[in-house]
This record gives C-alpha cells, structure tokens and sequence, in this order.
C-alpha cells in the first residue's frame, strides 16, 4: 500500500516523513523520525508517557494518527531544551530528583510545560490535576509535584527580572 | 501497529458520507480516543479511517439568536474553556471536563461520547436534560434526533452506516434555569463512572421548581430519565422531601449491572444520592441565575 507523505513542523524544524495510513503519530515520531523520547507506555490513552504538543494542545501521541500531523505544529521532550539550556522544568526535575526509571518523564516534562503555558503559577493541587493523565510507577508523584512548582516559580522570577531589564 | 489502515481528511460532510457509502469498512472518527484504544484490543480494524476533524463545519461553538451549534468534532476542552457556554451550561461543561486527562479532553468529543454508547459516557445525562439535539448528515439530506434517542443500547446506536453527526444545538436556558452533571468514580481523575447523575432545574422568582429533569449513566444500557423525579419537583419549592424523593425515583429508575466498579446494590444506593445532589445544586445555580431577573 502506497504510504502517506507528511508535512509538518517539528520542535520548530520544516519535517517530511513517510508513514502508513494507520501508525500512529508516537511510532513515527520513534521509528521515522529518530525521536524516541515520547514513550509507549501502554497504546491507550492511560499513561501519559508518549504526551506531545500539537498546535499547543497536549496530546497522547499513541491516539494519534501520524497523517493528522499534516500541517500541524509538534513539539516533543527534544525541543523543549534551548541548544544547550536546559527547560527550567528539565533542570528542576534534575535538581529534584523527580525521576528514577525515568520513562514517565518525557510525557509528564510535556504535560507540566503544557501546564505552565496556561497557568504559570499552578497550585499544588492543580499541578496534580494537570499531570492526572501521567502514570509514574517509580516517584510516588511527590518529587514529581515540587519539580513543577519549584520550575513554576523559577520560571516567573526570571520574566519578572526580564521584564524589569525591559522597561529600566 | 495500526498499519493497513488508509486514512482520509475529507473537508465536506459529504465528502467523508461519499468515503463512508463506498467502502463499508471505513470508519468516522474526531478524537480517536475510543477508536484507537479498542481497535488495539481487538475489534476489527477498520479498512479507511476517515477523519472529521478538517470538515469546517464539525468544530466550533457558536451562538446565533438563543441558539447554541457546537460542532460534533469540536474538543470537549474548547468546550469547558468556552466561558460564554459554560456559564450557561455549567454542568454540560461539568460532564465534558470529567473525561479523562488534559491529554484526551484535547481531543474527544461529544460526538464519540454518544456514538460510541457506552452507558457509563459522562456527556450523554447532560446533553439529554438540556434536550440538545444531534444533526445527522444522512443520503436524503439532514436530519435532527434529540441526544436521548442516539443510543440504543451498548455500543449500538440509531445512525445508518452512512450517516454522520454533523453538529449538536442547544436552546439557550430560560432565565433562573441551571444544570449539573456529578459522577462518583474510585479515583478522582481517569475512571469510567459508577454511576452519573445530571440534573436541570427551573424556578419561578417565588422559588418554585417550573422545569425539571434528571438523568442518570451508568445504572442501565442507555441514559435512564426520571420521571417520577421530576413529577415530584414540579409545582413546589425545594424541600428535603421534595429532594428525598427526588433520590427514591432515581434509586427505583435504575437498572443498574454488578460489576468490578459496583454492585446492583450500591448503584442504586449512589444513584439516588447523587441524583439529590445535582437536583441541589442545579437549583441553587438557576436562584442564583440573574439572566432575566427584573423581567
Ligand atoms: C484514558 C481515557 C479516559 C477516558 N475517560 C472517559 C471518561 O471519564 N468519561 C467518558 O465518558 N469517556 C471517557 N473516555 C472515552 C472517550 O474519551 C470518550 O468517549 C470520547 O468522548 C470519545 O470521543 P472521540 O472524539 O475521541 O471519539 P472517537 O474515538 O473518534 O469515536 C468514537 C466512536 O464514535 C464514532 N463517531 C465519532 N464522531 C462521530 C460523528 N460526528 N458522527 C458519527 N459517528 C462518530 C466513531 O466512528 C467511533 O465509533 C476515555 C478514554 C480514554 C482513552
Ligand atoms: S502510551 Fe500513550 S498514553 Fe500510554
Ligand atoms: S520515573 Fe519510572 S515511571 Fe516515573
């Protein structure tokens, strides 16, 4: 069967790749694009571990077909670092130990970024409640928990320092 | 993997109803988030997967006179974050934000909901006391089902094997009118409900009930209605007996299963109090509505 030409951008960057009508975004973005950090953890919706951002949704990429990325902006646990900078969500989860096995982690990084766009200054039980579609078999979540909070306030010290150097 | 699937974007209803007539196999899909879980654990492969997501019509919330067209595509979490429709509709956004995860809210609708039919589908008690009506693209033209009559068992539904729902409306609320949708699961996020309970109410300014509805998921093959519910909050205020019965005719109304989340027994126990619950709270919102309040 003739396989399906997709267009998109991904972590920024003009991507083409060849897919079969019915694989899944998750297996393409691993087995045609070499980018294995979004995981299989269970093909169902349930563990959050294979979490990517489509047009600033986040989405389990195994419920999505890789045709759907036509057009569309993805972006996974590899585009979140600048070059060599690490996500203040990356370093955080470094700093706090918020991972063992660390297959979860790919998923619950995009999962808390998502987060952090929409409400930069979560609650701790609003980082639970948006992290509820991540499955860690290791953490016990609450390493996990800080990481977030303690990313969330790093994250709005350094755009008020920004935004104070704008307007000095 | 899902490999020899074809996959199509058509951008016009009929387009994907042509896709679906010429090829039985095929199947619609929005968010997938039903679709693909149960093709992986073993139901038949379609042969063409037919995506509704690139069809204009299928997505967006839009409000022309009272009447509210939400596309069948559109992601329930545009619908929650939809402040315009939730503050009409609080517990139909209730209900369309208790799907699963961030993850799966970005991508299921209420269209799967209720075409998928499982009888635990949190959206489908709250579309149906709200009385919203599905708009079916069919051979001969369209045509408009209420949300109560999609599901006709399990699984099984009232569209033909060419038809698509194209979009659901809803009539905006008549002043002092609210809803509510509660569930009871055994976590708090991610479950399927034991048992859900969505509840529409109307007062009159002096505090009476007017209009009243109440369903419940999860205690039958389809959404259960209670009219007995409803009868005996008509024409008074809302006292304790009003809402003790209101829990006896949703615990009678049930035709509840034993299973792994529930027994007969405690559905039918969950059921009543829940349904009381929603009653309250959908009354407490419609005294609390100031749509129309000097008229
Ligand atoms: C992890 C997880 C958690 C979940 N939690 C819940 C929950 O808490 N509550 C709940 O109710 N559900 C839950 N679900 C089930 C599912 O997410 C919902 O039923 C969802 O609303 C389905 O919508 P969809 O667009 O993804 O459906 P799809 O999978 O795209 O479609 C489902 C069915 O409907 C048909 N269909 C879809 N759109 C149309 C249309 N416009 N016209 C005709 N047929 C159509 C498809 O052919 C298919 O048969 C969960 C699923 C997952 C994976
Ligand atoms: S692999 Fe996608 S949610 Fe588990
Ligand atoms: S660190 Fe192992 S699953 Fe989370």
């Amino acid at each position: 069967m003739s396989r399906v030409h997709v267009t998109c951008t991904v972590n920024g960057d003009e991507t083409e790749f060849l897919c079969d009508g019915g694989q899944t975004l998750l297996n393409a973005l691993r087995d045609e694009l070499g980018l294995t950090g979004a995981k299989e953890g269970c093909g169902t919706g349930d563990c959050g571990s294979c979490s990517v951002i489509i047009d600033g949704r986040l989405t389990c990429s195994c419920l999505v077909l890789a045709p759907e990325a036509q057009g569309a902006a993805v972006l996974t646990v590899e585009g979140l670092a600048s070059g060599d900078d690490l996500h203040p969500l990356q370093q955080s989860f470094l700093e706090g130990a918020a991972l063992q096995c660390g297959v979860c982690t790919p998923g619950i990084l995009m999962a808390a970024a998502a987060l952090l766009d929409r409400n930069p200054d979560p609650t701790e039980t609003e980082v639970r409640y948006g992290l509820a579609g991540n499955l860690c078999r290791c953490t016990g979540y609450d390493k996990i928990v800080r990481s977030v909070l303690a990313a969330a306030d790093s994250q709005r010290t350094t755009s008020q320092r920004t935004n104070t150097e704008e307007t000095a | 993997m899902l490999a020899p699937m074809k996959y199509a974007a058509p951008a016009t209803v009929e387009e994907a109803r042509a896709l679906l007539a010429a090829d039985g196999g095929a199947r619609v899909f929005a968010g997938a988030t039903d679709l693909i879980p149960q093709i992986r654990a073993g139901r038949p492969e379609p042969s063409m997967m037919i995506d509704l997501k690139r069809i204009d019509r299928l997505s967006g919330i839009a409000r022309a006179g009272s009447t509210w067209t939400i596309g069948a595509a559109t992601p329930t979490a545009d619908i929650v974050a939809h402040a315009g429709f939730a503050a009409e509709f609080p517990g139909l956004a209730e209900a369309s934000g208790l799907i699963g995860s961030d993850q799966i809210q970005n991508r299921c609708t209420w269209g799967g909901n209720l075409v998928n039919a499982s009888p635990a589908a949190d959206t489908p008690p709250a579309l149906i006391v709200n009385d919203a009506k599905a708009v079916i693209a069919s051979a001969g033209g369209e045509r408009t089902v209420a949300a109560a009559e999609v599901a006709t068992g399990p699984g099984a539904t009232c569209l033909g094997a060419d038809e698509i729902i194209v979009e659901f409306t809803l009539a905006s609320p008549p002043p002092r009118t609210a809803d509510a949708y509660l569930r009871l699961i055994p976590r708090t996020e991610m479950d399927i409900a034991v048992v859900g309970a969505a509840a529409r109410v109307t007062l009159a300014p002096d505090g009476a009930v007017t209009a009243a509805a109440v369903a419940l998921g999860a205690v039958a093959p389809t959404v259960v209605r209670v009219p007995d519910a409803e009868a005996a909050l008509i024409g008074g205020p809302l006292t304790d007996d009003a809402l003790e019965a209101v829990a006896q005719a949703a615990s009678a109304a049930c035709r509840p299963i034993d299973d792994k989340r529930g027994t007969v027994a405690y559905r039918r126990r969950v059921a009543g109090v829940l349904a009381r619950r929603a009653v309250a709270i959908a009354a407490d919102r419609a005294a609390a509505d100031q749509r129309g309040a000097s008229s």
